[in-house]
C-alpha cells in the first residue's frame, strides 16, 4: 500500500500555514522539525489534567504526573533499545548531554597527556564542550579529518586513535553534509584502545533505527525537538558503568538522597543528573514524538526521505554552477549547496520570499566551512512529511532567485 | 548644500514607493549593492569588520572638515543594498546628527526585517558602528 502522505501532512497544523501568502515549503528540519497534532495534544492534556511535580507528592496528581514521566522513560529506552531506564536521563538537549559528559570527564578522568578525539564535521556543542573539558583538564583536543566528499577520513582516525585517547566523541549523522557516519565501527576501533566513546545522535534520531547495545557506544545524546517532540527536551543514554563514573553536573533537588550541612549522599541513576524539576510535560510530549514515528514506520521514513535526496540532487544540478556539500555514499536527508556567485544569505532571503524556508550560514560548524574555504551554504533538509511537489517549488524558487541575483 | 538626513529619507521613501511588489524591490535593492563603491582594500581588514553569522560587513568611517564619509562592503548582495542606503543617508553629514538618526525609512519602505537582531546578518552592529564612529569623531572634531 502507498503511504499517505496527505494524511500524514494533515497531522502537522503549521504546514498549512501561510508564508508572505504562498503555502509553506519547511526544508529546515535539521535545525528543528515540525510538531504533530498528538504531540501538542499530549502537552495540552498534560497541562490541563494531569500536571503536579514528580517524585515527590503522596497526593494523586503527582502520582499520575510520575507514572507518565517515568513512562515516557520506558518509551525512549524502547526507542533507544536500552538495557534500563537507569540509564536514560532527560536533559534539556543534546548540547546539555555532551556538557555532562564532558564536564564530568574533565573532572573524574581526563588529565595532562590524555586526548579527546573529535572530528572535523562536528556541531559547535561537540567542540566546545570538549576545548574547556581540555583547558580544565590539561587533556588535548585532536580531530580528525574529513574527506572532500564528506566522509570521515578513517585512516586518519587509525592513526589518531592511540592509547592515549581517552574518548572519541563523534556525530551520528553531519548536520552540514549528511554524512552518515560508521559509529559501530568507530566505537568498536575507540573501545580496542581504551577509549570511552559518545555518539551525537541529533540528526540521526528522526532518521534511523538506533540501536545503542548494537552500536556499543558509552554515551549517546539525542534531542527531541529534532525528532518531532517539544524543545527544551533530550535524553543522555549512558551505559550504567559510565554513568557511575561521572560526578553530578548540576546539584540540587530530586539528586540527592541525604543531607545534611555536613554532607549530603547523591541519588541512583537516572536521578542523579536530574538535579531540581524536570522539564515533564517535554518528556511525556518527546514520549509522543517517539510513538509517532514508530507509527508511521522507519522504512515509510527510509522510503519518503530517500525519494526526497535523490529528486532534490537532481532538481537541484541543473543549475550551472551548483555545488554540493557532502556527497558521501551514507547520507541522510540533507542537502547542503552553492551556487557560484551568489552568498548563501542572499539566496536564502529570496527563498524565504517564496514561502520557503531553508537554512543558511555556517549551520554552527565553522571549523567545517573554514576547512572547505567558505562562508556558508543554504541547506535544505527533509523531513517524512516533505513532498516532491515541494521539491519542484524549491527547484522554482531557486530558478527565480538566482536570475534575480545574478 | 548637502540634504539632511530627513530629506534623503524622505527621497528613498518615495523612490521605492514606485516598487509595490517585493520582488521589484529586491531587485531594486541588489542593483543598488552591484553599485556600491566599495570599500578601498586597505580597510577590507580584521579591525573593520563586522562579523555576522550569515554575512560579513567591512565600514570605515572618515571626518572630511566636519562631516564624516563612510564606505563599506559586505560579502552579500543584498546586505550590500542595505549598506548602499544607509550610506546615502549618513555620508557627509555632521556626527551629531548621525548620532541621532533613528533611519525610520527602512522600516517605511517594507525592509524593517533586515535590521531585526535575529537575522544577524551584520547590519545591526553595522548601524551600531556608525554611530559609534560618528560619537568618537565628534569627540575628536571638538578636541580641535
Amino acid at each position: 500500500m502507498a503511504f499517505d502522505v496527505a494524511k500524514l501532512r494533515s497531522e502537522f497544523p503549521i504546514l498549512d500555514r501561510k508564508i508572505y501568502d504562498q503555502d509553506l515549503v519547511y526544508f529546515d528540519n535539521a535545525a528543528s522539525s515540525q510538531k504533530p497534532l498528538r504531540v501538542i495534544k499530549a502537552l495540552e492534556k498534560y497541562y490541563t489534567e494531569e500536571h503536579s511535580n514528580v517524585h515527590r507528592g503522596i497526593h494523586m496528581l503527582s502520582q499520575i504526573a510520575t507514572t507518565k514521566f517515568e513512562e515516557s522513560r520506558e518509551v525512549l529506552r524502547q526507542f533507544l533499545q536500552a538495557k534500563s531506564t537507569k540509564e536514560i536521563i532527560f536533559t534539556k538537549g543534546t548540547t546539555e548531554g555532551i556538557n555532562l559528559v564532558a564536564q564530568g570527564l574533565s573532572l573524574s578522568t581526563l588529565g595532562e597527556g590524555d586526548e579527546i578525539l573529535i572530528s572535523e564535521m562536528e556541531h559547535h556543542s561537540n567542540i566546545v564542550p570538549w576545548q574547556v573539558a581540555a583547558q580544565r583538564s590539561g587533556a588535548k583536543l585532536v580531530v580528525c579529518n574529513v574527506l572532500d566528499d564528506g566522509s570521515l577520513d578513517m585512516d586518519d582516525f587509525h592513526e589518531k586513535l592511540t592509547e592515549k585517547t581517552k574518548i572519541v566523541s563523534m556525530v551520528h549523522i553531519s548536520n552540514t553534509l549528511g554524512t552518515i557516519n560508521p559509529v559501530k565501527e568507530i566505537c568498536q576501533l575507540a573501545r580496542q584502545k581504551g577509549a570511552l566513546t559518545l555518539i551525537d545522535g541529533a540528526q540521526s534520531a528522526p532518521h534511523l533505527d538506533i540501536n545503542v547495545l548494537d552500536i556499543d557506544c558509552d554515551f549517546y545524546v539525542i534531542s527531541g525537538h529534532k525528532m518531532y517532540g517539544p524543545t527544551g527536551i533530550g535524553v543522555l543514554y549512558g551505559k550504567s558503568e559510565a554513568l557511575d563514573q561521572l560526578p553530578p553536573y548540576q546539584t540540587g533537588g530530586e539528586m540527592i538522597k541525604d543531607v545534611t550541612f555536613e554532607k549530603t549522599t547523591y541519588n541512583e541513576l537516572p536521578f542523579k543528573f536530574e538535579a531540581g524539576t524536570p522539564n515533564i510535560a517535554g518528556a511525556i510530549g518527546l514520549a509522543e514524538a517517539v510513538r509517532f514515528i514508530e507509527s508511521t514506520g522507519y522504512k515509510s521514513i527510509h522510503e519518503i526521505e530517500k525519494g526526497l535526496l535523490v529528486k532534490g540532487h537532481q532538481a537541484l544540478s541543473k543549475f550551472p554552477g551548483i555545488e554540493f556539500l557532502g556527497t558521501a555514499r551514507d547520507k541522510a536527508s540533507v542537502i547542503s549547496f552553492n551556487i557560484e556567485g551568489i552568498h548563501p544569505t542572499d539566496l536564502g532571503t529570496i527563498l524565504d520570499k517564496l514561502g520557503i524556508a531553508v537554512r543558511t550560514g555556517h549551520h554552527c560548524t565553522q571549523p567545517l566551512m573554514d576547512k572547505f574555504g567558505i562562508p556558508g551554504t543554504v541547506r535544505a533538509s527533509f523531513a517524512v512529511y516533505n513532498t516532491e511537489e515541494e521539491i519542484q517549488r524549491l527547484e522554482t524558487a531557486v530558478d527565480r532567485a538566482v536570475k534575480m541575483l545574478k | 548644500m548637502t540634504n539632511t538626513i530627513q530629506e534623503i529619507e524622505k527621497e528613498i521613501v518615495d523612490e521605492f514607493s514606485f516598487f509595490p511588489e517585493w520582488m521589484e524591490k529586491y531587485e531594486h535593492l541588489i542593483d543598488l549593492g552591484k553599485n556600491l563603491p566599495l570599500i578601498d582594500d586597505k580597510y577590507k581588514t580584521e579591525d573593520h569588520l563586522i562579523k555576522g553569522c550569515q554575512s560579513q560587513v567591512w565600514l570605515h568611517a572618515d571626518l572630511d572638515e566636519d562631516k564624516i564619509k563612510f564606505t563599506a562592503d559586505s560579502d552579500a548582495v543584498i546586505t550590500k543594498g542595505i549598506i548602499a542606503l544607509m550610506i546615502r543617508v549618513l555620508n557627509n553629514q555632521q556626527p551629531k546628527d548621525i548620532v541621532h538618526a533613528d533611519l525610520a525609512f527602512i522600516d517605511e519602505i517594507g525592509l524593517k526585517e533586515h535590521l531585526s537582531p535575529t537575522r544577524s546578518n551584520g547590519l545591526v552592529s553595522m548601524v551600531k558602528q556608525m554611530k559609534l564612529y560618528a560619537i568618537a569623531l565628534q569627540a575628536k572634531l571638538q578636541d580641535t
